[in-house]
């Protein structure tokens, strides 16, 4: 059954299971490896993607429930060829050890700065409460936001 | 000749099993140098360093070094990725075979221009000599130049001349790892790939009885169903379509379960089992053993701890004409190579296996199973090659836990404070089921198969390094001394490395029970250890602790808050690391600061150092708060994250970490440093707080009212 996406922008016809989450569609049909598998049941915040402005967790959306609405994944928030902000301030603070958690995490950064960029580091803390680090780079993931922030602002 | 003769001479680190300096480097004519490491990145940014190393040695720039994905068809063996060691083994390798290819560039470079050595220089590649005159590595690198035996003859530079060695150069995976690009075996996409699941038993050891194969190979998608005894797995056209087959099969298949888990999840059921006792260090003194005036005693428990990797375990294979080609996040791809070689009943050399960046591991997870599942489906399926993805319940389910462990203390004091005798007594399984032992395979898969393969008999890695007894050896120095390990055969649950081994649960409980003799003593607990440490480095990183978290002689907590500290050298051999932690106790125990002082001796990359110590500290805090493997006498009950809580971003405390680099001595590993004194300092802050003494973990809510109580 064909499904139409927005995506980064960009309108694509899949064939898919309706119920089929978002995740695999995003990875497999659609080559966006930035979403990754790290639960399938909205635990982690591995497969963040920002649907109408909020982060959400692909893994937990039938691709049949993201159709007509504007999807963003991390391989959409660069401009002109340059990093997102956020993006380059991970880069800065050397904020990843494996990485795996880090396009998740950004998504939801993402979609809170958005909304509000004055939030504070505990809005920020509250804001991930739904992504998991096992690394423990989280202080350095914590001010790569706020540095993220600061820019914004300015 | 004699056998002297015959033995060939030992050279540093890895180069000692992998001689020839062209396995490691290559210079390349378009001004690159490739480098091979056998030693893969799991997240510590072991590449950048090792990158740093060969710039250093080689006088090239950063960006003119390549590194060759790890690869059984041209890389050297280092073995696995594992104890802290690759900057020990594959670094070290790297610096020799470096600095000796840089001394036969430039006495090429010598000849070519007709001066003496002293004559020439070295910047970026090319070679000067004084009076003019010059030529770069790519114009005389020759392919006959590095094909030789290392002698190791050459020494790399001393510290003094360092720029890129010591430099906090950022990571070089870090950029693509943030912008979304494929970077992982997860994200591998190959032309006409398929999708496989394998639809695990409910339990250790349960049989499958019943499966209607047909249902399941009518489901849309579905290309193969394979099953081999009770291994089930299934290859569908699309992702989405392999997880439905492995939901249909889940529903439908029938297995009969066999039990055997521990009655309890209290570690105490080790204190029951068969073991294998050795003593591990005896020390007497009859003198000093005649002014003990007081004694302790105390019991410390860790449970089961998953390695919970927030990526479940991936791999893709494709088996063709009998070889296979196999990506795998392992951090052995030897060792798994040879396991594989058992169960897929093919040479070595018929399968290759490239290694592809994986998330973090923090020890023996499912890389290497998955590594066999690919393979399996792909065999089904001939010519395509297929992608497994464990879910989320697969890796909790069967991962390989760290082992839980007991460990029984007894101390005596004299009338002065000084510890006078010290007996210590640990149970615990081996740490090590990893794969590539002579006897047995260690991958799930195989010991499910119709002809099943046995695992390998558990290997307790030795001392020093140790396994189990890692750190078990206090470090202090007391005159009479006996630690016996009680290694327990029995493995009801299946276990293997978990970062630190042994060294978590020995240095808890050797450091929290230091603490409760200081405070038998009416000592200061820092002072308490200084007083029974030599060692100056070991006294140097206590000191810079204490300095750094303004630690005043004999603070108390206020009932509430609390401060502790822990220590240790990790495997008693490698990085010196002080931590001290602040808690606040609640409704639950909070940990609000830390600070760290590691000392690794030569240091590569600062700010490398300070992220795995960070990280370290913040994985251990969420260990000790939270973390044990739920089971019943059946099944492992832990499942899904909600079942197994780790430690999240408004409960994370900052860390401040202090680095002594000593750059005129060897590096030491690092990157598990920090395990252990984390453990103990959150129990000694607890104590320091409320003066309630936790010796259980996980300190959950419960343990802290029953402390109370």
């Amino acid at each position: 059954m064909a499904i139409t996406l927005i995506v980064n922008g960009k309108q694509h016809e899949v064939a898919a299971d309706p119920e089929t989450p978002l995740l695999y569609v995003l990875r497999n049909d659609l080559k966006l490896k930035g979403a990754r598998y790290g639960c399938g049941i909205g635990q982690c915040g591995a497969c963040t993607v920002i649907i109408d402005g909020k982060a959400v967790q692909s893994c937990d959306v039938p691709v049949s429930g993201a159709t007509g609405k504007q999807i963003t994944t991390v391989e959409g928030i660069a401009r002109n060829g340059k990093l997102h902000p956020l993006q380059e301030a991970f880069i800065a603070e050397q904020a990843a050890q494996c990485g795996y958690c880090a396009t998740g995490i950004i998504m939801s950064a993402k979609a809170l700065l958005d909304a509000n960029p004055k939030a504070s580091e505990g809005e920020i803390r509250s804001a991930l409460k739904g992504n998991l680090c096992r690394c423990g780079t989280h202080q350095r993931i914590l001010r790569a936001i706020q540095r993220a922030a600061k820019e914004w602002r300015s | 000749m004699s056998a002297a003769e015959n033995t060939p001479r030992k050279l540093p680190g890895s180069l000692n099993t992998n001689r020839r300096l062209d396995r490691w480097l290559r210079i390349n004519r378009d001004g690159t140098v490739s480098v091979f490491p056998g030693k893969v990145e799991i997240g510590q940014g072991i590449l950048t360093a090792l990158s740093q190393i060969v710039a250093e040695e080689l006088d090239v720039g950063l960006q003119r070094v390549r590194l060759a994905p790890t690869d059984t068809s041209y890389s050297p063996d280092e073995g696995m990725t594992s104890g802290s060691q690759s900057i020990t083994d594959g670094g070290a390798a790297l610096r020799y075979a470096a600095a000796e290819a840089r001394d036969l560039l430039m006495q090429k470079a010598a000849s070519q221009l007709g001066v003496s050595l002293e004559q020439l220089t070295v910047t970026d590649g090319t070679i000067k000599a004084r009076g003019g005159g010059s030529v770069t590595y790519w114009d005389i690198a020759t392919e006959d130049l590095l094909k030789r035996e290392a002698t190791g003859d050459v020494p790399p530079k001393p510290a003094g001349q360092h720029s890129v060695i010591g430099a906090a150069i950022p990571r070089r995976d870090i950029p693509a790892k943030v912008s979304g690009a494929p970077s992982y075996v997860h994200d591998l996409d190959l032309p006409g790939m398929l999708h496989g699941r394998i639809a695990r038993p409910p339990s250790y050891g349960a049989k499958l009885a019943a499966l209607d194969e047909a249902d399941v190979r009518a489901m849309p998608g579905v290309v193969a169903v394979v099953r081999d005894g009770s291994f089930v797995g299934v290859v569908a056209q699309r992702e989405d379509q392999a997880i439905r087959a492995l939901n249909r099969i889940k529903r439908i298949a029938r297995w009969e379960e066999r039990g055997g888990l521990p009655e309890s999840t209290d570690p105490r059921f080790l204190l029951k089992e068969t073991t294998e006792d050795e003593v591990i260090s005896e020390k007497s003194d009859q003198p000093a053993a005649a002014r003990k005036a007081k004694t302790l005693e105390a019991e410390y428990t860790r449970p089961y701890i998953a390695h919970a990797t927030i990526g479940p375990s991936c791999a893709v294979a494709i088996c063709d004409d009998g070889r296979y080609t196999i990506w795998t996040h392992s951090q052995g791809v030897y060792p798994l190579r040879h396991d594989l070689s058992k169960v897929l009943k093919v040479e070595p050399e018929r399968i290759t296996i490239i290694h592809s960046d994986g998330a973090g591991c923090y020890g023996h997870n499912g890389a290497d199973d998955a590594a066999l599942d690919a393979a399996l489906l792909a065999r089904a399926v001939p010519g395509q090659p297929v992608r497994v993805q464990w879910m989320r319940e697969d890796e909790f389910t069967w991962e390989p836990y760290g082992p839980t462990m007991v460990v029984k203390l007894k101390a005596s004091l004299d009338a002065d404070g000084n510890i006078v005798d010290w007996v210590e007594d640990i149970w615990s399984n081996s740490h090590s089921t990893r794969p590539g032992a002579a006897k047995g395979v260690n991958l799930i898969a195989a010991w499910h198969l119709a002809k099943p393969h046995e695992p390998s008999p558990p290997r307790n890695p030795p001392l020093p390094g140790g396994g189990s007894h890692r750190n078990a050896i206090p470090i202090y120095e007391f005159p009479n001394q006996r630690v016996t390990n009680h290694l327990v055969k029995r493995m009801p649950l299946r276990v293997s490395a978990l970062r630190a081994l042994g060294a978590t649960a020995n240095v808890f409980a050797i450091e929290s029970f230091m603490d409760e003799l200081a405070a038998a003593a009416g000592a200061d607990p820092i002072e308490f250890r200084l007083r029974h440490l030599k060692d100056p480095r070991a006294r140097a990183v206590l000191e810079a602790v204490a300095a750094k978290a303004g630690w005043k002689k004999g603070e108390k907590g206020d009932g509430a808050r609390g401060r502790g500290v822990g220590f240790a050298r990790y495997k008693n051999g490698a990085a010196y690391v002080a931590a001290i932690v602040e808690v606040e106790i609640g409704n639950e125990i909070g940990v609000k600061r830390a600070w760290v002082a590691i000392d690794a001796g030569l240091v590569i990359n600062p700010d490398g150092l300070i992220n795995q110590t960070e990280g370290g500290l913040i994985q251990t805090v969420s260990w000790v708060l939270k973390e044990a493997v739920q089971f019943d006498r059946e099944r492992v009950l832990t499942q899904t994250w909600l079942d197994y809580p780790i430690l999240t971003f408004d409960e994370v405390p900052p860390v401040e970490v202090t680095v002594i680099n000593r750059p005129e001595l060897p590096p030491l590993g690092a990157g598990e440093g920090t395990q252990g004194p984390t453990a103990a300092a959150v129990a000694n802050a607890v104590h320091n707080a409320i003066g309630a003494r936790l010796r259980d973990l996980p300190f959950t809510r419960d343990k802290v009212i029953s402390a109370l109580a």
